[in-house]
């Protein structure tokens, strides 16, 4: 059993068409219902449920609320190397881009880790470009026996790893994987990693189901918005968290909706995801999943983002910064731009006053 | 659009399924069946009262139905295994309904021997509908041990209190990719219904209409219940709750 | 002798066949199935089971259920 087997189902669907076909009567039958198929949910996807989005709010927010409570998990980034041999076309840490490499000693790690958990977070996500020659394996270990000294839980947002590789990781302290697939179209996957191991299509794809299997405790899947149509996008996202919930009921699965942001090289996407696909994505997949959890990243404007926080999110990053080192040291270049900018302090302050309650440490 | 029900690679012409206990007399059985249009029919298997003579209720059955011998009076996995292999040598075909109940206060199946049975009976190539009660991991297991269907109790056999399971059955429902087949506790039409709107590939009912003040008939309501049920599930409800903007609108913000 | 029918223990006289039994206990042999010492055995070859001392039979019966 595979994903990449599963998501054959719509090799050949027709989103067209089926779009076409959607009535208000299809939207308003699937927002009343209580478990959604996976034409139900793309059925919310479709352009004419647009106009039913205060609808899906309202029972996105009951069912989050239901299930997760006015709370909202913070975490923050932490980019241990941009050494990168992959050439994704659209990122600022891609191989041909010309900028100062960094890889962070453990010592280094430490001082960021001293700085981050001062702010009161203790949810880390570490991130590395994919270079298995500078950043090893056996290197991110050394810094998760670091970082575990200050943090309770350590998510990993790297390049791909065999399953053996994510049990050692697991073992050493990681509980979560973050890995997007940024493209689940494979042709034009194809062609925005024209060359590097990232063009192994179906080795990122599985990753997820293999850190299940090694027993990692959290997922997080997602596509980069604008880099293809974002409403089969969406549904690929939305079906491959179904998949992976299916298959490891223990595992808590989430999802990003990231919108490609200006970086270095330039890179601009050809397709605009406005605020209102990225709202309308969120309610769909709330109500097609209500356990599933929903990241927003500092890629978002402070003011939407609050607005996102009674749309169906579960987890925002705060205090964030792209570049590596650039916590300790400012001033280095990022993965890509950051649009808000606030400090934990500032988000914890703005939860409050919406009566959500920020969260730390969701678990122990 | 086609709505077929087929277990065991046979397409069911009834998602009604008739228990053949306590018809009194036993001729009631083939008149209840043409009058609902079952398909599928239980039995059981006992041991010969030597000292009374007893009816063949086999030959009460019509035979194009399709007899499904229960495992009633099993207390664990193997007794449920012999009874099975039993009633197949003895040319009852090869569906056999899993039920092994240890509990004689309310008769409750016991989920774990009835996983263990399924696994042998589905490997030596029965049809096995599993009698059990209603638990989502329990009916993944299932699943996996190769049943044809999933049988779910409604409430306590014979107790005639309804679909009381109905959130449970839900999950079954949602989350299991077999006919999941609402058994024991039906009481009446209505709850019949009600299991098949909620989405029950069939429902079997037995005391419900043996013990009717005519049965006869009151198979022929449960058989038109169990298809109205079924037609409004596949009609797909209208929407029944209306989200009313609020006065705050969490969208407002989205002007174009 | 002593056989053991349908769990209870029951006197027989030597040489009976398992045809026999069914005759004896008035029973259509087309309605019942027999288990012999744990094993079905078909009707074809009950004519040819001499019930000995000891054995154990089981006689059945399809019967009304749910």
């Amino acid at each position: 059993m595979s994903f990449y087997i599963e998501r054959k189902n719509y090799e050949k669907f027709d989103f067209y068409n089926f779009f076409e076909r959607v009535d208000d009567a299809d939207i308003e039958r699937v927002i009343a219902k209580d478990r959604l198929s996976e034409l139900d949910y793309l059925t919310l996807l479709s352009p004419r449920a647009e106009g039913y989005l205060e609808a899906m709010a309202q029972k996105s927010l009951l069912l989050t609320i239901r299930h997760f409570g006015r709370v909202i998990l913070l975490y923050t980034p932490l980019y241990l190397a941009n050494y990168c041999v992959n050439h994704c076309v659209y990122c600022g840490f891609q191989v041909r881009n010309r900028l100062s490499r960094k890889k962070l000693s453990v010592d280094e790690v430490e001082a960021e880790a001293k700085i981050i958990a001062a702010t009161g977070l203790k949810h880390i996500l570490i991130l590395t470009g994919e270079s298995r020659k500078k950043s090893p394996v056996s290197y991110i270990k050394e810094c998760i026996e670091v970082l575990k000294r200050y943090f309770t839980s350590i998510s990993i947002e790297i390049y791909p790893l065999e399953e053996y590789e994510y049990a050692a990781l697991i073992s050493a302290g990681v509980d979560g994987l973050t890995i997007y697939q940024e493209v689940y179209n494979e042709e034009v996957y194809a062609d925005l990693h024209p060359a590097g191991p990232k063009r192994n299509y179906r080795f990122r794809l599985e990753a997820p189901e293999r850190a299940c299997r090694a027993g990692i405790r959290t997922v997080n899947v997602g596509a980069l918005l604008g880099l293809h149509d974002w409403r089969s996008e969406a549904f690929f996202t939305g079906l491959h968290a179904n998949y992976l919930q299916n298959l490891f009921p223990e595992v808590d699965v989430s999802v990003s909706p990231p919108r490609i942001r200006p970086q270095l090289g330039g890179y601009r996407p050809d397709i605009e995801v406005s605020d209102k696909n990225l709202v309308q994505y969120m309610l769909a997949f709330r109500l097609f999943m209500p356990r599933g959890g929903i990241t927003v990243s500092t890629r978002e404007r402070a003011e939407l983002r609050d607005h996102l926080v009674k749309l169906g999110a579960t987890k925002m990053s705060a205090g964030s910064s792209t570049a590596v080192g650039g916590r300790s040291n400012g001033g280095a270049t990022g993965q890509f731009e950051i649009s808000d900018g606030r400090s934990v302090a500032e988000m914890a302050a703005m939860l409050y006053s919406m009566g959500y309650q920020p969260v730390y440490k969701d678990w122990q | 659009m086609e709505d077929k029900l087929i277990i065991g690679g046979q397409e069911i012409t009834s998602r009604l399924f008739l228990g053949t206990g306590k018809f009194s007399p036993n001729r009631l059985i083939k008149e209840a069946v043409r009058s609902s249009g079952v398909q599928v029919v239980t039995v059981a298997l006992r041991r010969v009262d030597l000292e009374y003579e007893e009816e063949n209720i086999a030959s009460f059955v019509p035979k194009d139905c399709i007899l499904m011998p229960n495992t009633s009076g099993a207390r664990n996995a193997g007794e449920a295994v012999r009874i099975a292999r039993l009633a197949r040598a003895a040319g009852l075909g090869h569906w056999v309904k899993i039920e092994v109940v240890t509990d004689n206060r309310y008769l409750l199946p016991d989920n774990f021997e009835t996983i263990k049975a399924t696994e042998i009976l589905s490997a030596e190539g029965f049809v096995v509908l599993p009698y059990m009660s209603p638990d989502l991991i329990v009916a993944k297991k299932l699943l996996e041990a190769g049943a044809a269907a999933v049988m779910p109790l409604g409430a306590p056999i014979g107790s005639n209190r309804g679909f009381k399971t109905r959130e449970l059955v839900r999950i079954l429902i949602d989350e299991i990719p077999l006919p999941i087949i609402v058994d024991a506790g039906i009481g009446r039409p209505s709850e019949a219904a009600e299991a098949m709107e909620a989405g029950a590939a069939a429902v079997l009912v037995n005391t419900a209409i043996a013990t009717a003040g005519d049965p006869v008939a009151m198979a022929r309501a449960f058989g038109l219940a169990v298809e109205a049920g079924r037609a409004a599930y596949i009609s797909g409800f209208g929407a029944t709750q209306v989200y009313a903007s609020a006065s705050s609108p969490l969208t407002g913000f989205l002007s174009d | 002798m002593r056989i053991t029918l349908n769990g209870k223990e029951t006197g027989l006289p030597e040489g009976v066949t398992v045809a026999g039994l069914i005759a004896l206990k008035k029973l259509n042999p087309k309605t019942v199935i027999v288990e012999y010492n744990h094993e079905l055995v078909k009707e074809e070859t009950w004519a040819d089971i001499v019930i000995k001392e000891n054995d154990k039979l089981e006689v059945l019966r399809f019967v009304g259920g749910g």
